[in-house]
């Protein structure tokens, strides 16, 4: 809670070595109250984006040291460190942390919070105190988290596959599942305020056409949400009443099928994957356009893609069942149905190319990670290709090349795309700039950390090696100390924005408006913007990324 | 919409405000449908997986119970209906009388349900409590365990939309609401109510009359 203690240097000069505060910056979201009791009680849509970003990254730093110790048992073949029980549930709290408390929320809570008032000319979320409920709604699906974590866990994995959680398992089911159902309200309620946000608050003159790519994907992102959640809930509603009172809906000893609970659990899942990298996608065209200086190619394709996906990603959840055993034509047209959810994706990546063709580009962190994003999501996507295939998926299945496949899309992609956002939109929150050498050099050392650590998984799991399985054979040792080494890799990098950014709220230089010369109304408020965001209400004239465009053959 | 209408926060037009407040609603009740369409699902897999056994299983239920519990709810959304009407007429009277008046209906719907509930329990079909559980089969346990579940979770939000709108009806009737500025919020609990009552017209069918 460092900006709460900079809040109480308010009116201080700069004698203890900090830059003094600036005109701006007095007037600012950031001094509109000074208590712990304005940050708890606040209803505006900036600072609850702040109370999301400390709980959504104290969250990923305990995901992270589950991983960690993952990845030490894993240097050798014996499982020496963890017991099989504890790997179980190391994975598994792991899971649940990263996909339910990190990922989901991470990018649309914070960032779409913080940035699509601003962005669309409103001066707050339709619901705000809504949104501020929904802040509690996580903390509470939290405290459950962590009464999971001291109480000794669960050991199901992320996916509580029945009948293993309905009546085998022998952790803490029902509260692991009541975390998650909790954390659920939270997404729904966040999709719902962002939908009606979009529809009802825009500025005069913001028209569909001229919202920026941000703002279409959190739409997008919040649809998924609000349609594909509640059915996770009522999935993990059963499993409790099962657990709890033998009330058996998948139990087979009743006739009861076990598959169903795979299906509701995957028509969740699969589009949850869209809600972990849609609000990604979208981040990274804003860091393109704005880094190439340059209208984004294919503005209503990218647009359009971001919809597309959200709809056709409700469609393949069967290819997590190919080898479940439901029906040949099943898993085939889940198969083709997956190869069609790629082409948005492709057309994505294929304007940004457009895009960055013959730009003015600058080489600054959010562009570095927004390349890295690419990079990444490219051989995250090309590898899903490779799994939605059935014949293949049936030989790689439950191996690492899939944990690899879904850490470069979830890791590789979306968690870039936050720092990325991180580095983009910090001076625009917080008001001060940051070092941006110490920038480069931790987007290079996350890129190469992340292709260390994963990479060999792909490798690993061709091979053979199955996934959540902690003794293995000594033959796939080499690959996992590779694996292993750029994990230690990959949590220094991942540690060291937090050193530069929050010294960059002390001593970093004031940030001007715009400090990127971009374009979006976002960049037309003080930096940090004031409490009501806008004086008046902007109206809106041109074109979104309406950057100067050079005539072919000119030399300027 | 009168300009007096209570304008909070980001709004400065009463119009927006209300739309966006019948938007935000009508959102939450789509999730509210998936919500129960997992359920839906869930009983219509297991129709499709054992067709004879649920037809079978589905004689357990009280057919003539649930249709007077279908007249009930429907009857409640006329009410709600009338209410709202009331209240952009700005009668706090009938405001309050129609509103009491669904509040009292669902009542008599969960003591309906909860009669049924205890008949079942007498045949000894009830998951969980009845004891000894007398099933004439797996399938038939399975088929109850998921109308308890089906009809336990209708049951939740009856209830919550009693005491949503009886609260409501109490604002109006000590003036805490005004009207016709405050319209919007009985609109939106009535939708919400307008929708509890939709979900048992499907849950009807499907549970009821699928023998
Ligand atoms: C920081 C580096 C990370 C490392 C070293 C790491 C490592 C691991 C390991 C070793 C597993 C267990 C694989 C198995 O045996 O099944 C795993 C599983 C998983 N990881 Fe990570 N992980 C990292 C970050 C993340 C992040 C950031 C996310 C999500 C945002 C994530 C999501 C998952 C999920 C969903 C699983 C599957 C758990 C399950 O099988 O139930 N990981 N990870
Ligand atoms: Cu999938």
């Amino acid at each position: 809670m460092s900006d709460l203690a900079t809040s109480d240097h308010y009116g201080r000069t700069a004698d203890d070595g900090g830059v003094s505060e600036t005109g701006t910056q007095r007037q600012s979201y950031l001094r509109a109250g000074h208590t712990l009791r304005s940050w708890l009680f606040t209803t505006d849509h900036k600072r609850i984006a702040i109370l999301y970003l400390i709980s959504i990254t104290t969250f990923f730093f305990i995901g992270g040291a589950a991983a960690a110790l993952m990845r030490a048992d894993l240097l050798t073949p014996q499982g020496d460190l963890l017991s099989d029980e504890g790997y179980n549930r190391a994975f598994t709290l792991h899971g649940v942390i990263m996909v339910w408390f990190f990922l989901i929320p991470s990018i649309p809570n914070t960032f779409g919070n913080f940035l699509i008032p601003l962005m669309i000319g409103a001066r707050d979320l339709a619901f705000p105190r809504l949104n501020l409920l929904s802040w509690y709604i996580y903390m509470l699906g939290g405290l459950f988290t962590v009464y999971v974590l001291i109480t000794g866990g669960v050991d199901t994995g992320w996916t509580f596959y029945t009948p293993l959680s309905s009546m085998f398992s022998n952790g803490n089911v029902v509260i692991a599942a009541t975390a998650v159902f909790v954390v659920g309200f939270s997404s729904i309620l966040t999709g719902l305020n962002f939908i009606v946000t979009v529809h009802k608050l825009r500025c005069p003159g913001m028209t569909w056409g001229r919202l920026p790519l941000f703002v279409w994907s959190h739409y997008a992102t919040s649809i998924i949400l609000v349609l594909a959640t509640p059915v996770l809930s009522i999935t993990l509603v059963l499993i409790a009443a099962e657990r709890l009172f033998g009330l058996g809906i998948f139990d087979p000893k009743l006739g009861g099928d076990p598959l169903l609970y795979q299906h509701l659990f995957w028509f969740y899942s699969h589009p949850a994957v869209y809600i972990m990298v849609l609000p990604a996608l979208g981040v990274v065209s804003e860091l393109i356009a704005a880094a190439a200086h340059k209208p984004i190619f294919g503005y209503w394709f990218v647009a359009g893609s971001s919809i597309a996906i959200a709809i056709i990603g409700f469609l393949v959840w069967g290819h997590h069942m190919f080898v479940s055993g439901q029906s040949m034509y099943a898993s085939a047209i889940f198969s083709l149905l997956s190869l069609v959810v790629a082409v948005p994706s492709g057309i994505k990546v294929y304007n940004w190319t457009a895009t960055l063709y013959k730009g003015h580009i600058s080489l600054d962190p959010p562009f570095l990670f927004a390349m890295g994003f690419v990079g990444l999501f490219v051989v995250g996507g090309l590898t899903g290709l490779i799994l939605a295939m059935l014949a293949i998926d049936v030989h790689v299945h439950d191996t690492y090349f899939v944990v690899a496949h879904f850490h470069y899309i979830m890791v590789g992609g979306t968690v870039s795309a936050f720092f990325g956002a991180l580095h983009f939109w910090w001076p625009k929150m917080i008001g001060r700039t940051y070092s941006l050498v110490w920038g480069r050099i931790s987007a290079a050392l996350i890129f190469l950390g992340f292709n260390l650590t994963f990479f060999p998984q792909f490798i690993l799991g061709y091979l053979g090696m199955p996934r959540r399985y902690h003794s293995y054979d000594p033959s796939f040792q080499v690959l996992h100390v590779f694996s292993s080494s750029g994990a230690v890799i990959l949590g220094a990098a991942y540690l060291l924005p937090f050193a530069y950014l929050f010294y960059s709220m002390r001593c970093g230089a004031p940030a001007e408006a715009n400090p990127w010369d971009a374009r979006g109304l976002e960049w037309t408020v003080p930096s940090p913007p004031p409490r009501e965001n806008f004086e008046t209400i902007p109206v809106v004239t041109r074109p979104p990324y309406d950057y100067p465009v050079e005539r072919e053959g000119g030399d300027d | 919409m009168t300009d007096r209408v209570q304008l909070h926060e980001p709004y400065s037009d009463s119009g927006q405000q209300h739309e966006a407040d019948m938007m935000g609603m009508s959102v939450f009740l789509a999730s509210e449908i998936m919500l129960f369409g997992g359920l839906v699902i869930a009983i219509l897999v297991i129709r499709y997986l054992h067709p004879a056994e649920t037809v079978e299983a589905s004689k357990s239920l009280h057919l003539w119970i649930g249709a007077l519990n279908t007249v009930v709810l429907l009857t409640s959304s006329l009410l709600v209906a009338l209410g709202v009407t009331a209240a952009r007429a700005a009668s706090a009277w009938w405001t309050t009388r129609c509103l009491f008046g669904v509040a009292i209906l669902g009542l008599v719907f969960l003591g309906l349900k909860t009669y049924e509930y205890s008949l079942e329990y007498a045949d000894g079909v009830l998951p969980v409590l009845s004891d000894p559980p007398r099933f004439s089969g797996s399938i038939e346990h399975l088929f109850m365990n998921v109308y308890l579940m089906a009809t336990g979770l209708h049951a939740v939000h009856v209830s919550i939309g009693i005491a949503l709108l009886a609260g409501l009806a109490w604002r109006v009737g000590r003036g805490g609401l005004q009207l016709p500025q405050e319209t919007v919020t009985i609109e939106v609990s009535g939708l919400y109510w307008h929708l509890v009552d939709v979900i048992w017209v499907f849950l009807y069918p499907i549970l009821y009359l699928a023998r």
